[in-house]
């Protein structure tokens, strides 16, 4: 059974460092009317929809139910979510639609990481027993990946640097973006990384809605249809990995049929610059490839969204016409535990 | 091209008890997932991918707990999916794990689901003050007892109806060694003395607060020939969900819970659920939502439920069986308690079920709900591979 599938619509949010105005549902729910504007679809003629959100971030239990609200659940919808980001309720819609009980969905994903302290939530994710109690951050974290990358030779912090400043230079033409233009590299955060080398603390809300056949093609002059997708995860314990490298992105990209023709594009969700360089090296992007030209996750990082807004930008770029063959990415967990790759495929032109 | 047809070929659950000091996270879940391999027979090797389901991490105390628990589940360099869907979630991840095979997306999968809720406090967890909305009291058996007085209102139903309940489910607990409650010398005396908590419902007919986990082998018919015991085949599976609150909403038999039901129906080619379904595992955590639910899912007409209930129809030896293992009221590690529904449902078509089997059982329904009344996962399992 291979029916074909396609994004055919993405939206986002504004992607701002506050949005204490705003209820979650308040910042989901214009980008879910966006998203069913440019389908023509109403709630009432999706098949499926699935989210992503974390209780973490909201602070409450159930988070996700007063969304549900937003999006208007009556009558009642086949519905479902993860506590995940959204790239995996996309990939939780995706099955939905393979096995023919849908033939829409809709997808979206928002956190609001601006009410409490980001870096202190985040280790709150790990190992209750031996590392939880022990309170590393997120950053730190992610500064031994970086410095094992250097030790290793594959980085200098100049190039990590360039990665900053090419996907802060990118982001200019995002209007969405939270970080944009020429911004300082800034002092170390935690040594190697730099305040430049860190992605913004914000919040935002994504959504894409997924058509299968020839229904896709009446929703959206170009489909991007996901010619494959697949997700893997790695051990939690960062002393059982090799940091420098990622071979569950890898094994991902593999399964997703990645490597079986050259991307033109690719959207990583790299929060910070040395996992770009990561992430480059397991998926064997070229410099060729157009990466993150959206800015990536370094100019907005919504939590729980950054990875469905990858998937949204590669898509939006073969709707639009800027990618024939582009890759998007999603990462959870510290240090890339996980990854999650698809392919997308504009029609030939 | 038609969907492949998914078999429960694994069924694992710990036992479950008030506080498993012995076990960590990692060791629950590992011991219902070691369980569920060995029933089908399969190593941590045969298994394509993991879903894990559990209600809010708040719990727990662990935030997205399945990045830590990767390594438990056999799951690293596999794919590894989280699902949360409040109280219905046990059925919603067996459902999303279903949905993998059926798409031919994996071959064979396994389902895990768990609550620890030892770690934490279950109701305050529940009862985070959120600004500007409104409070939802202590716990949920504040937000469900206005909803079975609503209940009892409507049909007329006498008071004793909830007591009778929780002295079957009770009672069928001590036929069934995973259960937390055992007791031994419950009378209907002793339910209908038990404290008052919200009222009408009574401290003897609520759910306890469980530790434990529920796993199981999910895989196609390829899978299912090498079964080494009779699989338990989907018939079909659903999930529905609805608003909180809303004016016009019904708290005491939600629409979602009808339509969920109507399309298990229909892919299972059910016309008469009374007739067509031998028993059902349905999650009822307050005794009075045996009766809302037989008339929820179809099994009485409106204001009707109550009366199967007392004439004893769904009791272990009835006409129509619910409950079982005991149910909810007997066992509820939160985030598992819908998959052990839907586990028992394959437990029951597969003969495997031990003191509390019920015989000839062919076709059996698994049913979970959460939230506010508003999200609904079901299943219908059969002996029988479907369309033959």
């Amino acid at each position: 059974m291979t029916r074909d599938i396609a994004v055919v619509a993405f939206a986002q949010s504004d992607h701002r460092r506050t949005s204490d105005e705003l209820s979650e549902v308040e910042l989901l729910m214009p980008v879910l009317h966006e998203v069913l504007e440019r389908t023509g679809l109403r709630t009432a003629d999706i098949g499926f929809t699935c989210s992503g959100s974390s209780d973490y971030l909201a602070g409450r239990a159930f988070s996700f139910t007063l969304a549900l609200d937003g999006v208007g659940a009556w009558p009642p919808l086949s519905e479902s979510h993860v506590e995940m980001d959204g790239a995996w309720a996309l990939y939780e819609a995706w099955t939905k639609l393979r096995t023919g009980d849908a033939d829409t969905a809709l997808v979206y994903s928002y956190g609001k990481s601006s009410p409490g302290s980001l870096r202190d939530v985040l280790t709150r994710q790990l190992d209750p027993y031996y590392v939880a109690p022990l309170w590393p951050d997120s950053v730190a974290l992610a500064a031994l990946q970086a410095q094992a990358l250097l030790d290793a030779g594959h980085a200098d912090e100049p190039a990590l640097a360039a990665v900053a400043a090419r996907s802060r230079a990118d982001a200019v033409t995002n209007s969405r973006a939270q970080v944009r233009g020429a911004v300082p590299h800034g002092d170390y955060l935690v040594r190697p990384l730099r305040t430049g080398d860190c992605p913004p603390i914000g919040d935002g809300a994504a959504a894409v809605v997924l058509a299968a056949g020839d229904l896709a093609r009446r929703l959206c002059p170009r489909p991007a249809w996901i010619r494959g997708i697949d997700h893997r995860i790695e051990a939690h314990s960062l002393g059982v990995r090799d940091l420098t490298d990622s071979p569950s992105a890898r094994l991902a990209a593999e399964r997703a049929g990645a490597f079986e023709r050259p991307v033109d594009t690719a959207e990583l969700h790299a929060p910070f610059t040395s996992q770009e360089i990561v992430l480059r090296r397991a998926l064997r992007l070229g410099d060729d490839v157009r990466v993150n030209p959206s800015g990536g996750a370094l100019a907005a990082n919504p939590m729980m969204a950054a990875g469905l807004v990858r998937v949204g930008e590669a898509a939006a770029a073969v709707h639009r016409g800027a990618s024939d063959r582009a890759l998007a990415h999603a990462t959870s967990g510290p240090c890339l535990q996980q990854n999650l790759v698809a392919v997308l495929e504009g029609d030939p032109r | 091209m038609s969907k492949e047809p998914v078999a429960v070929t694994g069924v694992g659950q710990t036992r479950h008890v008030a506080a498993r000091r012995d076990v960590s996270l990692a060791g629950l879940v590992r011991e219902a997932a070691r369980q569920a391999l060995d029933d089908a027979e399969l190593t941590w090797a045969d298994i394509d991918a993991v879903v894990i389901g559990k209600a809010p991490d708040f719990f727990e105390g662990v935030m997205m707990p399945e990045l830590y628990l990767a390594d438990a589940l056999g799951a690293v360099g596999k794919p590894l999916l989280r699902v949360h869907t409040a109280g219905s979630v046990g059925g919603s991840t067996a459902l999303v794990a279903a949905n993998l095979v059926a798409a031919r997306v994996h071959s064979t999968v396994l389902t895990v689901a768990f609550e620890k809720q030892s770690e934490s406090n279950a109701m305050w967890g529940l009862s985070l003050p959120i600004p500007f909305q409104q409070p939802l009291l202590a716990g949920a058996g504040g937000f469900f007892a206005p909803h079975v007085r609503a209940y009892m209102r409507r049909s007329g139903a006498p008071d004793t109806v909830g007591s009778l309940v929780a002295y079957k489910d009770r009672r069928n607990a001590l036929k069934n060694p995973y259960a937390h409650l055992h007791e031994h010398d419950i009378t209907l005396a002793k339910v209908q003395a038990s404290p008052m908590l919200w009222d009408p419902i009574r401290y003897s007919e609520t759910c306890p607060s469980s530790d434990g986990a529920c796993a199981m082998v999910l895989t196609d018919r390829a899978g299912a020939a090498r079964s080494p015991r009779p699989p338990a085949w989907l018939h079909g599976g659903a999930m529905r969900s609805e608003p909180t609150l809303f004016a016009g909403k019904d708290f005491v038999s939600p629409r979602a819970g009808k339509d969920c039901a109507a399309d298990v129906y229909r892919q299972a080619g059910v016309t008469d659920p009374r007739r067509d379904i031998d028993a059902v595992e349905m999650y009822v955590p307050f005794s009075w939502y045996e009766p809302m639910w037989l008339e929820n899912l179809g099994f009485a007409e409106e204001g009707e439920g109550w009366k199967l209930t007392e004439a004893g129809v769904t009791e272990l030896d009835g006409d129509l069986p619910v409950n079982m293992s005991g149910g909810v009221l007997s066992t509820n590690p939160i985030g598992a308690s819908g998959m052990i529904r839907f586990a028992e449902a394959a437990l029951q078509v597969r003969g495997q079920a031990g003191e509390h089997q019920v015989e000839g059982a062919r076709r059996v329904l698994g049913h979970a709900y959460g939230g506010g009344s508003q999200f609904f996962a079901m299943w219908l399992v059969g002996a029988d591979a479907p369309d033959s």
